[in-house]
């Protein structure tokens, strides 16, 4: 176990090096100057030269990338060309919004996804397993954005029952968390329900419902926990498709997380906090994946390691 | 050495203003503002969005102001000052008593170092080049010197600076944020951080900064003019989506909207009654227009640039954003002095502009490319520019990129033949027709990595426009603003630009607010000049 957590931690850092690479490759690439964003259209022409030595963005590109990765190596992220501020702090300031609203996400989208998922594996094509159905396809194909803005409109603005936008208290959690959970939780029923079938097709459910146990306890007992080991895995990789819905979902709830910085940064071309936030996602989304391989090596021991 | 006495103006000017607060406004009370984006920097020498430079103007003074809601320059910092005949030298009197949010008095030395630091080449200040007529600027810029020999400080409340040429926009130069008046022992203290926590003399200071969340504002209750500010406490919330500000707006949430009305929702909002009396509309320093590469084929022929002027329908560009801007037929925008009223431009005319481009040669019409940039409603122009084109049979293909695409695209000689600046568009950092002309329409702008588009650089004018800036003596001033605008309307007889339209600014506040109404679309505190906000419900 030790060995193989060695070396899928190794792998994971190399693989987060490798992705700093790219991204940095492609900012480099993408013809926008980030110097004559920092210098504004006033700066006369010795001015931008000056700022573009200064931040070491005349050197060839292997010795920027160089430069850049060595820091991070030490830990320095660097400064927002920007903000003028700490990368690191700026980081740190709004990682706990996002781990917040990610916790809840996750939550919202189990108990909405294995509900609906259950219900229609029980009510196998009956009419509500197929609105269920239609509504976790919708709950998949919506974009957040609309998502949002129309749970805005109806819950806050006509109805008045949750804040429009802001953080803070727990009902400012209530929307955005629902916003990004939708479309998992679509996935999950739909997840759930096939699993569900495929388990209550399966022996051992039989001989429980032999034995007399109660439909319930069939489900509940039985039925379920099986059902659910494909679907812990998936929790992991979760953690990385939500790194992608926060930067909509933060931005139409004004939820003050990193999404809402990367948004800000690619707009100006903050080289420095893009390169971070990239570099913060790749990590979890890494760590996410590794953490679901090691839960269904713990829940399923037909898995061995090799 | 001549001597007038604009202190005695600004003071009468300031007590009316007081005056008027203690007739009309009680201080006291708070407001929130929003805007999407988080505030990105509060340090005046580096500050440069449309976000912060109100902000910056309400914690920092400089030597110089504007009075309220115009763009008419009035001493700040600076009690009174004097100009040389040869307007090469200004001695400033600095107000006595102005103390900065630390609680230390200000002087001449603060002066001094905050004009060095914002060209010194370590602080990157992006409007260092606006000092570039101060002796001294070239080594202070470059890092050769510590600081720009021009500035002197004779006594603590006296400063003396020392052009190397005359300047007529000199005193609107001390009066952008970049000569913003900083404490040293702040600035030293928080090194690149001090853009976190600013420390100036004016009205409000900063006391509360959460990222991505707010930034707060209290009333300087030691600030130097009585009765200001009005408010005791202005809330920045960020990370609010315009359409979201708006909804909060409407339920009471919010008292400015701080990026405005959003465009799928501007007409829904202006015939909405119950938003009549909250809108205020107002005018600013822009102009929208299609630049043409006079280096390009065939724009290198007048009668070609001609020709496209006249068939542009602006009024039909002008109904497709709604009307929120007035067609434009000069390069400077109303509101700038210089102006000139009665200039007519080219008149829409379809016919005129297929004989006109019969003539230089081209009556089967040409291809071209018209660069926009991708953002709505940008492109929506672009089509109709497309259009109106197509029926002089000029067949332009639209090229929809990212901003900093098309201006990089702008900066090179022989790439965009045709821009339409939306998006992009010059405005004024200060209220001086040269302003609108150096960059983007004079030989200096007509550079790699410029943003005079069109290429356009005709010396004679240069000439002219130089000495214009050197007619210092303030005897000269309105021979000189004429000279300015006889300048731009010679531009337009080579038509290097076709001017579109020129935007109006439309700026939404809760009804609890209340002050004069120029001070919500101030042509220089952009969008509102907070320090004379009051609120009505202020005990």
């Amino acid at each position: 176990m030790a060995a193989y957590l060695a070396r899928r931690l190794t792998e994971s850092m190399l693989i987060l090096i490798g992705i700093t690479f790219v991204t940095y490759a492609l900012l480099y690439l993408v013809p926008a100057d980030p110097v004559r964003q920092i210098a504004g259209r006033s700066a006369t022409a010795e001015t931008v030269e000056s700022i573009r030595r200064q931040l070491g963005l005349d050197l060839p590109f292997y010795q920027q990338y160089w430069r850049y990765l060595t820091s991070l190596l030490q830990g320095d992220l660097g400064r927002s060309y920007i903000q003028r501020s700490e990368v690191s702090e700026l980081i740190l300031a709004r990682l706990p919004a996002s781990l917040l609203l990610m916790a809840a996400a996750i939550f919202a989208e189990l108990v909405m996804g294995l509900t609906m998922g259950i219900i229609s594996a029980v009510r196998r094509n009956s009419a509500t397993d197929q609105t269920l159905m239609v509504i976790s396809f919708i709950g998949v194909s919506a974009p957040q954005f609309v998502v949002g803005i129309l749970l805005l409109y109806v819950f806050s603005v006509q109805l008045g029952w949750f804040p429009i936008g802001g953080y803070g208290t727990p009902s400012h959690l209530v929307l955005p968390a629902l916003t990004l959970g939708i479309m998992g939780a679509g996935w999950y029923s739909r997840m759930m329900r096939s699993s569900m079938l495929n388990v209550l097709g399966q022996d051992f459910v039989r001989t429980a419902r032999a034995k007399g146990l109660s439909k319930v306890r069939v489900v509940l007992r039985h039925a379920v926990p099986n059902a659910l080991l494909p679907i812990i895995a998936m929790i992991g990789i979760d953690i990385g498709i939500f790194m992608s819905g926060i930067v909509v979902v933060e931005s139409v709830f004004g939820w003050p997380g990193i999404g809402q910085l990367a948004w800000q940064a690619i707009q100006r071309v903050d080289i420095p906090i893009i390169m971070a936030v990239t570099l913060v996602a790749a990590f979890f989304i890494v760590m996410g994946n590794l953490l679901a391989d090691i839960i269904a090596l713990f829940i399923d021991p037909r898995i061995k390691l090799k | 050495m001549k001597s007038w006495l604009l202190a005695g103006a600004a003071g009468a000017a300031l007590l009316t203003a007081a005056g008027m607060a203690q007739a009309e406004d009680k201080q006291g009370g708070s407001m929130i503002v929003t805007y999407k984006d988080d505030v990105s920097t509060l340090d005046p020498a580096i500050g440069y969005d449309w976000q912060n430079w109100s902000m910056i103007k309400s914690l920092f003074d400089a030597l110089m102001d504007y009075e309220p809601g115009t763009t008419e320059l009035v001493p700040d910092l600076a009690e009174s000052y004097e100009v040389s005949d040869d307007g090469l030298v200004y001695t400033f009197k600095l107000r006595p008593g102005v103390k900065f949010h630390n609680g230390r008095e200000m002087t001449a030395a603060d002066v001094k170092y905050s004009l060095d630091r914002a060209v010194n080449p370590k602080t990157q200040s992006p409007g260092a080049g606006f000092f570039g007529s101060i002796e001294g600027f070239d080594a202070a810029s470059a890092g050769d010197a510590d600081g720009l020999s021009g500035v002197e400080v004779l006594d603590d409340h006296t400063v003396r600076i020392s052009l190397s040429r005359p300047d007529a926009t000199f005193l609107h130069v001390m009066a952008l944020n970049f000569a913003s008046v900083v404490p040293k022992e702040a600035v030293e203290e928080h090194g690149a951080d001090f853009g976190t926590n600013p420390v100036g003399t004016g009205a409000f200071k900063m006391t509360d900064w959460t990222r991505g969340q707010h930034v707060v504002f209290e009333r300087n209750p030691d600030y130097y003019q009585e009765g200001l500010p009005r408010l005791d406490k202005i809330t920045f919330e960020v990370g609010q989506e315009p359409i979201v500000a708006l909804l909060r707006l409407e339920r009471g949430e919010v008292d400015i909207a701080g990026d405005g009305i959003p465009p799928a929702k501007f007409l829904q909002t202006m015939n909405d009654p119950k938003f009549k009396d909250q809108i205020v509309e107002g005018k600013q320093l822009h102009t929208g227009y299609v630049t043409m590469n006079v280096k390009m084929k065939p724009f290198d022929d007048a009668r070609v640039r001609k020709a496209v002027a006249m068939a542009i329908n602006k009024d039909r560009i002008v109904r497709i954003i709604n009307g929120r801007a007035v067609p434009a037929n000069q390069p400077l925008p109303p509101l700038m002095p210089g102006y000139d009223t009665e200039y007519q431009g080219q008149a829409y005319d379809v016919e005129g502009a297929k004989a006109l481009l019969a003539e230089a040669g081209y009556g089967d019409g040409f291809e071209t490319e018209l660069y926009v940039a991708n953002t709505d409603p940008q492109p929506r122009i672009a089509q109709a520019i497309q259009q109106d084109l197509a029926a002089i049979g000029i067949k332009a293909e639209i090229k929809s990129l990212a901003q900093a695409n098309v201006i990089a695209a702008g900066g090179e000689e022989d790439q965009a033949p045709m821009i339409w600046s939306g998006g992009m568009a010059w405005i004024a950092d200060f209220p001086d027709p040269s302003n609108f002309y150096g960059p983007i329409l004079g030989c200096g702008g007509a550079v790699k990595g410029g943003w005079n588009w069109s290429w356009y650089c005709n010396e004679e004018l240069d000439e002219r426009a130089k000495k214009a800036d050197a007619m210092t003596d303030p005897a000269d001033a309105e021979a000189r603003i004429e000279e300015w605008k006889q300048i731009f309307t010679a531009i337009q007889d080579d038509a290097p630009w076709v001017p579109i339209f020129n935007e109006q600014r439309f700026t939404i506040r809760s009804d609890r607010l209340d002050g004069p109404a120029g001070i919500f679309v101030d042509p220089v505190h952009i969008p509102v000049h907070y320090d004379y906000v009051s609120a009505k419900d202020a005990q």
